[in-house]
C-alpha cells in the first residue's frame, strides 16, 4: 500500500483487493464482540481535516479510528484559524507540528490532498476533494457489491445522474474498472464532463435502454440548483428522465441491487419506493464505510494485516 | 559614451564579425575591426540578435511591488536579452488614465534597463463598460500605442469595435484577451481529456476561439488593426490564418509557455502550471509551433506574470494565475523552434524583435544589426544548457514553470542603446 490515499485512479487491483479483503477480515474479527474496538493504532493520532460539511463522512471515519483506538481530532474549518485566513499549508503544518500521523482531508478544492501531501510527513486521505475523488466511497461502494453479489469481475454496474460535479462518480469509474466491473453512465450530455470518452466506460442517455442489463443501479445524487445554471430545464424533467422509480426498478434483473451515496434527493434521482425497496443497499453502505475505512487506516499506518 | 568592440560574434547566426559601438549606434560591422581603445568584448562562437522586444509582460507596480517592480522586471527583462518590454495595464491601480502609465514610463526610465513601453486599459478600471481616455493615454510622455484590458475581455462586442475604431486615430491597437467569460465561469485548466479526470472546471478552446473568431470580424469591417494575445489554441491559429488570407490586419502573439508545456503539468495539482489561458494539448502545441514558424502568429510574447508565495502555494482553485517569463522566454525559443529547425535565427528576431516592435510602433527597437542602427542587441550562447534554479531568478517572484528543467541558451550580454545593460550574464546595475 502506498503512504497516501489520495485517489481511487491510482490504486491497483493488488491494493484495492486488499484494502476490500482488510475490511472484511477486520468485520469479522470484531463480529460478535461486546467491545468493538481493536488496539492497532493505540498511540497514533488521525485528524479529520473538513473544509466542508459532511457529518456523515466526518463520523464515519471517526468511528473508523477510534474502533482502532487511534486518537482522533476533528478540525472544522468553520470557527477554527482557517476562517481568520489561514493558508491551508499553515494549517497542515501546524497539525503535523501537534503530532498527526494521518490527515483525513475533505475540502472544496479538486486536488487539495495532493498539495497537502506534498507538504506533511504523514499520511493523506481524501476524503472527498472537489468534484475529483472520494475513493474511500468507491472502495465502500465495492465492498457493499462483492458482498452482495459475491463478485466484481464482470459486474455490469449503471451509474446514473450528476457525473460531471461528481467525485463520487469518478472514483467508482476507476475503482470498479480497476476490479473487473463494466461501467456504463447515464446522464443528461450536460452533466457529462468533456473528454468522457477516454475513460474505461459506455456512455448512454438513456436509463430505459440500460437497466433490463444492470446488475448495480447506483444513482448519484443531483443538486436542484443544477437547473437554474441550465444543465436541465426543470428537477420534474429530470426526475422523469433519469430518475429510479418503481416502474424503472421492476424492469431490473432479479438480483440487482440498487445504491446511492447519499445524501438523498428522494423523489429527485430516487423515488421512496425504491430507496426503501429489498434492493436497496443505502443502509449497508454506511454501515461497510466504517469497516472500509477502518481498513484504509490499518493499511495505512498499521502494517500489514495479521 | 563609451565605445565598445564585440569581437567575433554571429549576427543572426551567421558569419564571425566584428561590431563596433559609438555613441549608442552600430558604427561599423566586419571582420578585423580594430580595438582603437574601445572596451573588448570576446563574443566567439556567440550569435548576435537585435534586442528583444516584449508585448506582454506585467510588472505589478504600482500596486503588488511585493511580487514585482519595474525595477526587478526590467533587470529580469534584460537578463532575458530584451531591450524593450510592454507593461501590461492591470495594476493597481489600473493604467487606464495618463497619470498612471506616465508613472509606470518614468519608473522604467529610472531603471534604465530596458524601454518599459506601458500598454493603456481600453476601458476605465479593465470593468468592460466604458472606454478610457486612450487619446490621453497616446499623447502622455508614455507615447501609448498598444491598449489592452488584458485579465480580461472586452466582451462586450459593441465596446469592441468602438475601441478598435477609436485607436485608429492614435495609430494605436487594442490587444485582445480573448476570452468569453460566459463559457469560463470558474474555469481550472484546459477542458477535456484531464479536467474530466482531475475534476477541474474546463476552460473550453471555443472561448477563446469564439471571440478571435467575432473580432477579426469586426476589425475587417472597420478596418482597424488587432492584435490577439497569448493565443493558445490550434482552431484559433487556423482563425488567423484565415482572417489574415482575407487581409484583416490582425496580429497574434503566442507565449514561451504555450509553446513547449501541456495541460499534463495539471496533474501534480501544483498552480504554478496554473495559468490564463491555460495549458492545452499537445496537438495544440504543435499548431502554435507551426503558427510560429509560418508567420501566422507574428510574435513571441511572455506574458510573465509574477505572483507572491502566498498567492500560488495553495490549493489549485485559489491560486492566481500566471507564471514567469521574462528571463527563459528565448531559451524555450530556441528549445522548442530553433533545434527542431522550425525558426532559423533571422526568424527569431523577426518573432521577438521586429514584429513585436512594429506591432507596438516602438521606434529604435526591432531594428537591423546594421551600421547607423541604435546599438540594442544581445549576444547568446546557443550551446549552452542550465537548469533553472528559480532562486536564482532576478525576478521578486518565484513562480517559474520551468524549475528543475534543463534549457539551451544563455543570454552573456545585452546592450540598450549601447550600454551593456547585461554582461557575462550579470546585470550590471
Amino acid at each position: 500500500m502506498k503512504r497516501h490515499l489520495l485517489e481511487a485512479a491510482d490504486l491497483d487491483r493488488a491494493d484495492a483487493t486488499l484494502v476490500l479483503d482488510t475490511a472484511g477480515q477486520i468485520e469479522s474479527a470484531l463480529a460478535g464482540r461486546e467491545v468493538k474496538k481493536l488496539p492497532t493504532l493505540r498511540g497514533r493520532t488521525v485528524v479529520n481535516l473538513f473544509y466542508e460539511d459532511s457529518t456523515r463522512t466526518r463520523i464515519s471515519f471517526e468511528l473508523a479510528a477510534k474502533r482502532l483506538s487511534a486518537d482522533v481530532i476533528n478540525f472544522s474549518a468553520k470557527g477554527s484559524s482557517v476562517s481568520k485566513g489561514e493558508s491551508l499549508k499553515d494549517t497542515a503544518l501546524t497539525l503535523e507540528a501537534m503530532g498527526s500521523d494521518a490527515i483525513v482531508i475533505r475540502h472544496q478544492a479538486s486536488g487539495a490532498p495532493h498539495r497537502l501531501a506534498q507538504w506533511v510527513k504523514g499520511s493523506v486521505v481524501n476524503a472527498g476533494d472537489g468534484t475529483h475523488e472520494h475513493p474511500t466511497q468507491a472502495l465502500l461502494d465495492a465492498y457493499t457489491i462483492r458482498q452482495r453479489l459475491g463478485r466484481l469481475d464482470g459486474v455490469r454496474v449503471v451509474l446514473v445522474g450528476d457525473v460531471l460535479h461528481s467525485r463520487v462518480a469518478r472514483s467508482n469509474v476507476w475503482l470498479l474498472s480497476t476490479l473487473g466491473a463494466e461501467v456504463t453512465l447515464v446522464a443528461p450530455p450536460t452533466l457529462l464532463p468533456v473528454g468522457v470518452g477516454s475513460w474505461p466506460v459506455q456512455v448512454s442517455y438513456d436509463l430505459d435502454a440500460v437497466l433490463s442489463k444492470a446488475d448495480v443501479v447506483m444513482m448519484l445524487r443531483v443538486q436542484a440548483e443544477r437547473m437554474n445554471a441550465s444543465f436541465f430545464p426543470s428537477a420534474r424533467e429530470y426526475s422523469r428522465r433519469y430518475g429510479l422509480d418503481a416502474r424503472r426498478m421492476a424492469v431490473l434483473p432479479d438480483d440487482a441491487i440498487v445504491m446511492h451515496p447519499g445524501p438523498m434527493n428522494r423523489g429527485m434521482e430516487i423515488a421512496a419506493e425504491v430507496a426503501d425497496s429489498a434492493r436497496s443497499t443505502i443502509v449497508d453502505q454506511v454501515g461497510n464505510g466504517v469497516s472500509v475505512r477502518m481498513a484504509v487506516l490499518y493499511l495505512l499506518l498499521g502494517g500489514a494485516p495479521e | 559614451m563609451s565605445t565598445i568592440l564585440i569581437k567575433g560574434a554571429r549576427p543572426y547566426g551567421e558569419d564571425a564579425v566584428d561590431i563596433r559601438i559609438e555613441d549608442g549606434r552600430i558604427a561599423a560591422i566586419g571582420p578585423g575591426l580594430a580595438a582603437d581603445g574601445a572596451q573588448v568584448v570576446d563574443a566567439a562562437g556567440l550569435v548576435a540578435l537585435p534586442g528583444l522586444v516584449d508585448l506582454h509582460t506585467h510588472l505589478r507596480e504600482p500596486g503588488r511591488e511585493d511580487a514585482e517592480t519595474v525595477e526587478t522586471g526590467s533587470r529580469a527583462a534584460a537578463l532575458g536579452g530584451f531591450t524593450a518590454v510592454h507593461a501590461m495595464a492591470n495594476t493597481d491601480p489600473v493604467a487606464d488614465t495618463a497619470g498612471v502609465v506616465e508613472q509606470v514610463w518614468r519608473l522604467g526610465q529610472e531603471a534604465g534597463l530596458v524601454d518599459v513601453v506601458p500598454v493603456g486599459a481600453v476601458t476605465v478600471g479593465l470593468r468592460g463598460e466604458r472606454l478610457a481616455e486612450l487619446g490621453a493615454m497616446a499623447d502622455s510622455a508614455a507615447r501609448v500605442r498598444v491598449f489592452s484590458d488584458d485579465g480580461h475581455c472586452v466582451a462586450d462586442p459593441a465596446l469592441m469595435r468602438r475601441a478598435l475604431e477609436y485607436v485608429k486615430a492614435l495609430d494605436g491597437v487594442v490587444a485582445q484577451h480573448a476570452e468569453e467569460p460566459r463559457l469560463t465561469v470558474g474555469a481550472q485548466m484546459n477542458e477535456g481529456d484531464r479536467s474530466a479526470r482531475l475534476g477541474l472546471v474546463g476552460w473550453p478552446a471555443a472561448a477563446e476561439e469564439a471571440v478571435i473568431a467575432r473580432d477579426v470580424l469586426l476589425a475587417g469591417h472597420v478596418g482597424a488593426r488587432l492584435h490577439v494575445c497569448h493565443v493558445s489554441t490550434a482552431g484559433s491559429v487556423d482563425i488567423l490564418r484565415w482572417a489574415k488570407s482575407r487581409g484583416v490586419q490582425v496580429t497574434a502573439e503566442v507565449t514561451p509557455h504555450h509553446l513547449l508545456l501541456t495541460d499534463e503539468c495539471a496533474e501534480t495539482y501544483d498552480p504554478v502550471f496554473k495559468v490564463n489561458p491555460p495549458l492545452r494539448s499537445d496537438a495544440d502545441v504543435q499548431a502554435l509551433r507551426a503558427g510560429l514558424a509560418d508567420g501566422t502568429i507574428d510574435a513571441v510574447a511572455t506574458d510573465h506574470a509574477p505572483h507572491a508565495v502566498e498567492d500560488k502555494e495553495s490549493e489549485w482553485a485559489s491560486a492566481r494565475p500566471g507564471m514567469l517569463g521574462l528571463e527563459q522566454a528565448l531559451s524555450i525559443v530556441v528549445q522548442t523552434m530553433v533545434e527542431p529547425g522550425l525558426l532559423d535565427w533571422r526568424g527569431v528576431a523577426d518573432r521577438m524583435s521586429v514584429r513585436p516592435a512594429a506591432i507596438g510602433r516602438l521606434d529604435g527597437h526591432g531594428r537591423p544589426l546594421a551600421v547607423g542602427e541604435p546599438a540594442n542587441l544581445l549576444l547568446l550562447d546557443p550551446t549552452h544548457r542550465a537548469t533553472v534554479d528559480p532562486a536564482a531568478l532576478a525576478s521578486r517572484s518565484r513562480n517559474s514553470p520551468y524549475a528543475g528543467r534543463e534549457l539551451p541558451g544563455r543570454v552573456v550580454a545585452t546592450f540598450l542603446r549601447g550600454a551593456a545593460t547585461v554582461m557575462d550574464g550579470k546585470a550590471q546595475k
